[in-house]
This record gives C-alpha cells, structure tokens and sequence, in this order.
C-alpha cells in the first residue's frame, strides 16, 4: 500500500515538475520569438542595408574629359583611345609572379616595377592597379596571345587626354597629369570622381575649368562573394563627359604666331578690339603637353626646366616687361586729355637733355631735331616725352594707364599664373618702397621705362582699347555667345554720332559703351600717329608697313632696356648682336590693323631682340596679313553662330 | 531477479501498427523534408555531396527509427546501463585513437559511419538517468547518497567530451542529465545552490578555458570587439536573419549563404540559412514544428505506465527543446558560439543517428506502453 502510494507521489512529482519546465520553456520561446521579430521585423532594414553591404561592391569608372576648341571647332584637347593594363587584384592569385611574367612581355624596367610596387601599397585588396596606362598596340595585342595564363590582368582600351596641337596650344589650353593630394584637397569634384588614373588639369584652361571638364563618373555594381571575388554585374550607371569648352583662338593665327617664335623667346597676342576675343596668344618656347599625361620621364622634364629661356612661362599673361615706346601712344594720349600740351609744340631734340642734374639719352645719337608731338610718336623721339611726362606727371599718367587695363589682370581666374604688372605713381612708390617718387623716374616713366611693368596681353588690350576709338572691352579668351559684334560696334558707332551732335556727357544711358578719353580728338590724333609711324617714310616701322589698304595697319615700336646704359658703354655704341645675349634689348611692337576701320589689334614681343623696329615690326606684319586673310572665315563663323543664337 | 519485475504484454503486429504514433512520424517527415531543401540550399541549388549524404543518412536513419520502434521498452530497460557504458567505451577510445578534424578528436572508425560517441551519449544519459531514477523513492531522492551516484555518472563523460574539446555537446548532455534530476524531483535548493556556485566559481572556470573559448564567450557579450575574427560569425549570421525580413528573401536566394559569408552554414548554421530565406513567418513555422514534435513527446510520455519510461519521454522531450533552443538562441546572438546541432535540420550523420535512437525509445515507449515495469 506504502508503495502504491509512494508512486502515485512519484507520478504527481514527474508532472508537477514537467509543468513547470514547460513553463520556463515557453518563456525562453517567447525570448526567442522576440528576438526573431526584433532582427527579421524592427530591425530589418538595418540589417537588409548590412547585407547588402555584404554583397555589393562598386567600382567607379572615370569620367571622361570634355574637350577644347578653337573657334572654328578644332579640337584642341581631346580624348584619345589608349591601350591599358589594368590588375585586378582581388582576382590575382601570385601578385609577384603576375607582374614578373607582365613584366617580361611588356617590357617594364626595374624602376617601373618598384613604382607598381608601391602604387600597389595604397590599394584595397579589390581595387583596380593601373600597370601602365598607356601601351604601344603591338605590346598591347602580345599581352593577349598570353593572356590566358594572366590571372587578374585586364587589358583595357581607355581615353586619355590628347593634343593634336600640342606645342601651339600648350600656353592657351594648359595640360593635364595624375591628379595629387593638393589637387583633391582643392576640389571637391575631383575628390567626388577620383579613380585609379584620373587626370586633372594641371595648368591653364584645364585647370581653371576643371569643374566643367571632369565630367562625371560612372559606377559598375558588382555582387561579390565573401574573398571579395566578382560574381556578376547588376548595375552600370554610365560615366558622363564633361562639358565643352570654346575657346575664342584661331588654330591657324596661333600656329602661325607660334611658328613666327621659333627660335626666340617671346609672346604674340591678337585682339578682336570690339569683342576683345583672344584670337592667338602665343608663347615661345613651347612643349609638348602630351609628354605630362602619362607622367613626363626625368629627362623631358629636366630638359624643359633647365631651358633659359623658359618654356614654363606663358609669356603673354605671366611675363612682365617694360613696355619701352609702345607706352609712348597712351602717355600722349594722356598730355593731350590732362591738356598739358598743345601737340604743335615744337621741342628740340639733340640726341641728349639735362634735367634736374641727370643727363637723358635719345634712342637716336644725332637728335631728331625740332619736334612735333606727331612727330616725336612717328619717330618715337625721347625727348619730346622726357618734356612731356615732366608737365604731365606721373600719378595723372597712372590714371590714364589703369584705364587702358595696364596694371590689373585681364583674364581674370581663367590662368592662375596670370601676372597684373605694375602701374606705379607716388601713392605706390612711397605704399610699397617707403620713398618720395623723384622727378627723375616721372622722365624715363614717360618712355616706359623704370617701375612700369606690363605684359604683352595688357599692351594689346591697349592697343585694342584705343583702336575701337578709346572704348572699355570686354577681352576673353573662353568663347562667350553672348557677346555680339553688331551690337558692340552699332553702340560705339551711336556714341561717336551722338558726340557730333552735342558734346554733353549727361546725354548717354547706361547701355552706352563706357568711354575712356575726354575728346575723341585725341584718340583719332594718337591713331594717326601711330599710322604715320608705320607708313610714311621716317616712321619707326616704315619697312614693314602694307601699301595695299586691305592689311594696311598703323603701330608703335618699342625696345626696352634690361638695364641701365653706363656713359661708358655709351661711348662704345655696340651693335645688339655684340652685347651679351641677357643684356640685350626687348623688341616690343604694337598694332591694329585695317586702318581704315580698323578689327584687330597685336602686341609681339621679342625677348633680347634688339630693336622693335627691326625685330618685332617684321613678325608682326606677316600676323596681320594671316589675320586679316582669315577674316572672312571667322565673320563666317561669327555669323552662323548669331543667327543660331 | 530484474525479469520478475517486468510484466509484459502480448501484442500482434497489427496492434503495433496501429498504436503508432503517426502524427509524431509526419512532424518527423515534414522537419526532414525541409532540411533536405536547406540543405540543398547551402549547395546554391545543386545536388551535391552534402545534399546528397543528409538525403541518405535522413531516409537510412529514419527507417532505422521506424525498425528500432518495435523493440520492446523493457530491452532498454533492462540495458540502459550497458548502452551508458558502451558509450562511455566509445568515448574512452576517442580520447586515445579518435579522428581529428578542425582542431577536435571527436569522432571514432566505424568504416560505414565516423560515430561520435558524444552525440549518442546525448540519448545514453537520459536512458541511463530514466532507469536510475526509476527505482528511488520519492523519499529518497534528497539523499545525498542517491545525488552522488548520477552527478558522477554525468561528470565522467562530460569531462571526456570538454577533453575532445567540444563544449557544445558537454553542455547539452549535463543538461540533459539535469533536466531529468529535476523531473525526478530533487529539491529545488540544491538547483539554486549549484546555480550559485557555478556563478561564484565562474572567473575559476573562465581561467582554465582555451583561450579560443575564452574569446568566444567575450564575443558573444560583444561581436563588434573582433569582427573579422570571432565576432565574424555571429554579426554574419544576425544580418542573414534579419535581411531576411518577414516573408524572407526567398528559396535559395539567400545572399548571405551562397556568397559564403555564413560560416558553418550546413551545420551549427542551418537556421541561420532557413531563416534568411524563408523569412520570419518560416522561422516561426520551423519553431512551431519543433514545438509540435516535443508536445507530442511529452502527451506519449503522459500515457505510459512506468516511471522509466515517462522520465524518458519527458527527459527526451525537454532535451530537444534544450538542443533546439541552444542552436537557435546561439545563431540569434543570444548565446556564446558553442557547437550545438539543430536536431533534424543540420548536417551530420551522428546527430540524426541519436535523434532518431531518441525517437525510437519514444515511439516503443508509445507501442508498448501498457508493458509494466515494477518499481520496487
């Protein structure tokens, strides 16, 4: 009986104690439940987005570049097909041995291997390695005869920057090279399409519109497994080309002017005076800027570097120069609006003057004689401008300089080596070199010697400015569809009417061109001396002058010194060619051509050339013909973009 | 002396046929089923080696488990101590001529079957502990006499598997044996007491873990610490889960899996890969299948006659949702990563092998449940 009911304690114990395991079971069910709800329905998105980490991974593939033209849609920078290796690394199972056949059929040296090395260091284990980015076509198709025992390697057909006109078009459109830390700390853009070979402008056009030109990249989606090996493509969003960019150059003029420097250092510039496009603006030396696109080698670059005559240098925005006698126009023009002069006074040159204790030289030994203000331009007599810049004086001759656009930048940030040059006045001397201005630098100021710096894009905005008849442009080197020829020139041609009719200066609205003289007397005086200089007998630039109307242009020579003459060497009177090659004189000229209606104006400028007359006027001749040759063609041009507009 | 305890019944075999428990066998079939499809999966949809092995080991073992139903319970019964020792046998040789793999000696020769001892030792335990506590007295049970003799029948063949290492089936088979000790009725201080002590003993036991144990257990409490390293598995895991989303990403569409960022996936992780692909409402079904199977167990357990056989049903019962729960608690992050099967659904031919032994015990205890064990 004790057992019977000994058991039937025991079987009460079994189920008391299975109730209350189930129990604690159902509460650790419920936990689990929970836990399932928390990550599968709370949480999902968290975690879908996690997985989808995981399992997709993007690639960029680079933007492609926009390109750059002339004028006349001459492709001056363009996007050319190259043959590349590219590595895949997550796909390489022995990256030494990869790259040491690689090396074998492709030719690399030891220093290119050391480079792959340590490109190779900063890379993700999935990352893209560009081996070479640039390979001939027959190493290109030997590299996939063997590529079926080449695990990872890619070759690749890809577009890189080219310049069909390289050595003209370096100094205008600039070049580009592998984007540095400095240039994606710059721009959030390149940062934004940085990819293993993005070039990014390194200088001029490229670099100051490298927010236009980049393009955008695109992305390749790839689902991966977890060694980061690809298993297939979802998604390819398609990289995009960047914009392009017009520029206002003629191929032709800037090949021509680029041409016309060979063998000197020096800077063509050639103006539209009333739409202020750039047409040339050439640099010499020049380079190749195709030889920068897949990293220049240490010899080219040396080599370019150690040039004294400094290919680096756009010599038409960033060298600085005294403008010598072409500033001679614009310190008459200023004598003549301050009314220091009438222009038929009559001053004695003979060959030298004393003032304030100083003796003055004449460029000319013997003296010019009795001149005239016309004459003293015509002949670029220094005299008669020692006389005049010492009533006129300096600060009032700054005034008039600045308004011509020396001593500011003319381009604004579209060249960020671009220099400003130097206007000085009394302000500045005493700002910059904490002394009063002497009497003595207002005299040779007046032949554009001294503080004043300019260069040679300023002396050619100047020219252009008086020109038009003295009116404010607009230079620019990027094409503009905005700015219209007709309504420039019918609105300069209104103002000078209406300044036949009533001479008041309240009568002009604000859509009038702004005006940069008192009297348009004076500026039709300065042009018709300048005409005299070149075509009547006696002028500085008579032997290069036109007879036929059509290129007929009127200019103004100009030599500067480099340095100051001693009374010594005076005495010698050395022919150029005998004085050392840095000693010698700068050949500057300035002109606008045709005189009758005059379109264009140019500034040459010849490093140590010696005299204006003889070196600069030539070349600069030979560029007005091409350019008033080529005029029809641009009016053209010029047209059917109107009317598309 | 032991025959005359024992009444048995006559049955005819159609008497047998009909006392199965057909229900149990479809839960058997329907949770087969689906592991043959995870399997499958984890294969990215082909029929391959490990597809093709659970195929034949689960319809191999599943017939076994239909033909071993017929043996009378009072055979086990009467052998329950020789199935412990002969486990016990096996884990000895294992110990000193066992087969390493993946850092552990863990599995014994058979030429048709590596065995793994432990896995039977799982089922050998709750039989063992099911005659044992058959005999003693409700009033006896407090005794220390009787507290010895099983903590030592569970500790030797714990500590032969910690040795192996494998700390997953260690656990589960202490756990085992202590669910039946709680059924059987010991006071619940001495739970509490031993709760205590291995709470104050822990830092101790930490000190003498495998440095590779030892940062399991630090990853579990935080995965993030080394997710490349330990914590890769579980963080792996957790976003295959909850990706999966309610209606899950769909039938070998589980990117997790294929793209072989799910460690394990054909074993420890088969949850895992069922519930990134068939999503919360799968789980949940899965779950609720494994439910169905322990009911069933437990409502089998209610109807025999001897203590034996209900402290086995019970015990066996609550050692599948002991099993069930570790994995699946391990795989959601709430347990330290220790090796633990899901019963049925992942790989490995042991596993099912004790599973399948479990069931049968279960299903004789069903066939012969009128056969009575006396108890004294």
């Amino acid at each position: 009986m004790q057992n019977r009911r000994s058991s039937v304690d025991k079987g009460r114990t079994i189920s008391r104690r299975l109730f209350i395991l189930t129990g604690a079971k159902l509460l650790l069910l419920g936990g689990i439940t929970s836990r399932l709800y928390n990550l599968q329905i709370s949480d999902r998105e968290k975690y879908e987005i996690l997985s989808d980490k995981n399992r997709i991974r993007e690639w960029k593939t680079p933007p492609q570049r926009g390109i750059i033209t002339d004028y006349f849609n001459n492709i001056l920078a363009d996007n050319d097909r190259v043959f590349q290796v590219h590595l895949s690394l997550d796909e390489v199972n022995n990256f030494d041995q990869t790259l040491f056949r690689l090396k074998n059929i492709l030719n690399l040296s030891n220093n290119q291997t050391k480079k792959i090395y340590k490109k190779k260091e900063k890379l993700k284990p999935w990352d893209t390695l560009v081996v070479s980015d640039n390979i001939e076509w027959n190493e290109f198709s030997k590299l996939n005869l063997y590529l079926h025992e080449l695990e990872g390697v890619k070759p690749v057909v890809s577009s890189s920057r080219y310049y069909p006109y390289g050595n003209s078009s370096v100094h205008v459109v600039g070049y580009v090279g592998d984007a540095s830390l400095k240039d994606i700390e710059r721009m959030e853009e390149i940062k934004e399409n940085l990819v293993p070979g993005l070039k990014v402008g390194k200088s001029g056009i490229e670099y100051s519109n490298e927010k236009l030109l980049i393009g955008k990249y695109g992305i390749k989606r790839y689902e991966v497994n977890s060694s980061g090996k690809r298993i297939s493509q979802i998604d390819y969003v398609k990289e995009s080309q960047g914009v392009k960019i017009k520029t206002t150059i003629d191929l032709e003029i800037q090949k021509f002017a680029q041409e016309l420097l060979i063998g000197k250092a020096g800077s063509i510039c050639a103006m539209d005076i009333y739409t202020g496009e750039i047409i040339a603006m050439a640099s010499s030396p020049t380079y190749d800027p195709n030889k920068f696109t897949h990293g220049i080698n240490h010899k080219d670059w040396n080599e370019i570097r150690d040039n004294p005559l400094k290919p680096f240098v756009n010599k038409s925005i960033a060298g600085l120069y005294s403008p010598g006698s072409t500033f001679k126009p614009l310190v008459a023009l200023a004598a003549l609006e301050y009314n220091i002069l009438n222009p038929n006074l009559k001053v004695r040159c003979k060959g030298h003057i004393e003032m304030y204790g100083q003796k003055y030289h004449c460029w000319k030994d013997k003296g010019h004689g009795y001149m005239s203000l016309r004459n003293a331009i015509k002949q670029s007599c220094d005299i008669y401008f020692y006389e005049m810049a010492r009533k006129l004086g300096v600060d009032k001759l700054a005034v008039v300089a600045k308004k011509y656009g020396l001593g500011s930048s003319i381009l604004g940030d579209v060249y960020f080596d671009e220099k400003k040059g130097l206007v000085p006045n009394t302000e500045w001397k005493r700002n910059n070199l904490g002394r009063g201005w002497l009497l003595g630098e207002t005299i040779i100021n007046g032949i554009g010697q001294g503080y004043i710096q300019t260069t040679p894009l300023q002396l050619c905005l100047m020219t252009a400015q008086l020109a038009n008849g003295g009116y404010k442009i607009n230079p620019h080197i990027i094409s503009d569809e905005n700015i219209s020829f007709e309504d420039i020139k019918s609105k300069i041609q209104k103002d000078i009417e209406s300044l036949k009719l009533s001479s008041k200066e309240d009568q002009r609205d604000t859509y009038s061109p702004i005006r940069l003289y008192k009297n348009s007397k004076n500026i039709k005086f300065i042009l018709e001396a300048m005409f005299a200089s070149t075509n009547e007998p006696g002028g500085t630039s008579f032997r290069s002058r036109y007879d036929n109307k059509k290129y007929q242009f009127a200019g103004k020579t100009g030599t500067s010194q480099v340095r100051r003459i001693t009374e010594a060497e005076r005495e010698l009177d050395l022919k150029q060619s005998q004085i050392l090659y840095k000693n010698r004189d700068h050949a500057l000229y300035i002109a606008f051509a045709p005189y009758k209606d005059p379109r264009y104006a140019i500034s040459v400028l010849v490093e140590h050339g010696g005299s204006g007359g003889k070196t600069a006027a030539p070349l600069a001749s030979k560029l007005i013909k091409k350019i008033i040759d080529r005029h029809e063609l641009r009016e053209q041009i010029r047209k059917r973009i109107a009317n598309l507009a | 002396m032991l025959t005359e305890r024992l009444h048995t019944s006559k049955y005819s075999f159609l008497d047998k046929l009909k006392v199965l428990d057909y229900f149990l066998i479809i839960i058997v079939i329907l949770i087969g089923a689906i592991s043959v499809f995870a399997i499958y999966s984890t294969e990215s949809g082909e029929f391959l080696y490990y597809t093709k092995n659970h195929l034949i080991r689960l319809v191999t073992f599943f017939l076994m488990f239909l033909f071993l139903s017929f043996i009378r319970i009072t055979f086990w019964y009467q052998n329950a101590y020789i199935f412990y020792l002969i486990c016990l046998f096996f884990l000895i040789i294992v110990l000193f001529f066992g087969i390493t793999a993946s850092g552990s000696q863990r599995w014994v020769n058979l030429y048709f079957l590596n065995l793994q001892p432990s896995e039977l030792m799982k089922i050998a335990v709750i039989v063992c502990f099911a005659r044992y506590y058959h005999r003693v007295q409700t009033t006896d049970i407090q005794n220390y006499k009787f507290l010895f003799i099983p903590l030592i029948l569970l500790i030797i063949p714990c500590y032969l598997v910690i040795r192996q290492p494998d700390l997953g089936t260690a656990i589960l088979i202490a756990g085992s044996g202590i669910l039946i000790i709680w059924l059987a009725g010991l006071n619940l201080k001495y739970f509490v007491y031993s709760g205590l002590l291995l709470l104050v003993s822990l830092p101790f036991v930490i000190s003498i873990l495998k440095p590779y144990q030892k940062s399991r257990i630090l990853t579990f409490f935080n995965p993030d610490r080394d997710p490349l390293g330990a914590g890769y598995q579980i963080i792996q895991s957790k976003i295959a889960i909850g990706s999966g989303g309610f209606f899950g990403k769909g039938f070998l569409k589980g990117t997790q899996s294929y793209l072989e960022f799910l460690p394990e996936k054909h074993t420890d992780f088969i949850f895992t890969l069922f519930s990134e692909e068939f999503g919360f409402l799968g789980s949940i079904t899965l779950l609720f299948l494994y439910i169905l199977l322990i009911y069933r167990v437990i409502s089998i357990g209610f109807f025999v006659r001897s203590f034996f056989a209900k402290l086995y049903c019970f015990g066996f019962a609550s050692a599948i949702f002991l099993y069930v729960f570790v994995n699946i608690s391990m795989v959601l992050g709430l347990l330290p990563i220790v090796g633990a099967p899901l019963p049925i659904m992942s790989y490995g031919g042991s596993s099912m092998l004790s599973i399948m032994l479990g069931l049968s015990i279960v299903m004789s205890c069903k066939i012969y449940s009128q056969d009575q064990i006396r108890n004294y």
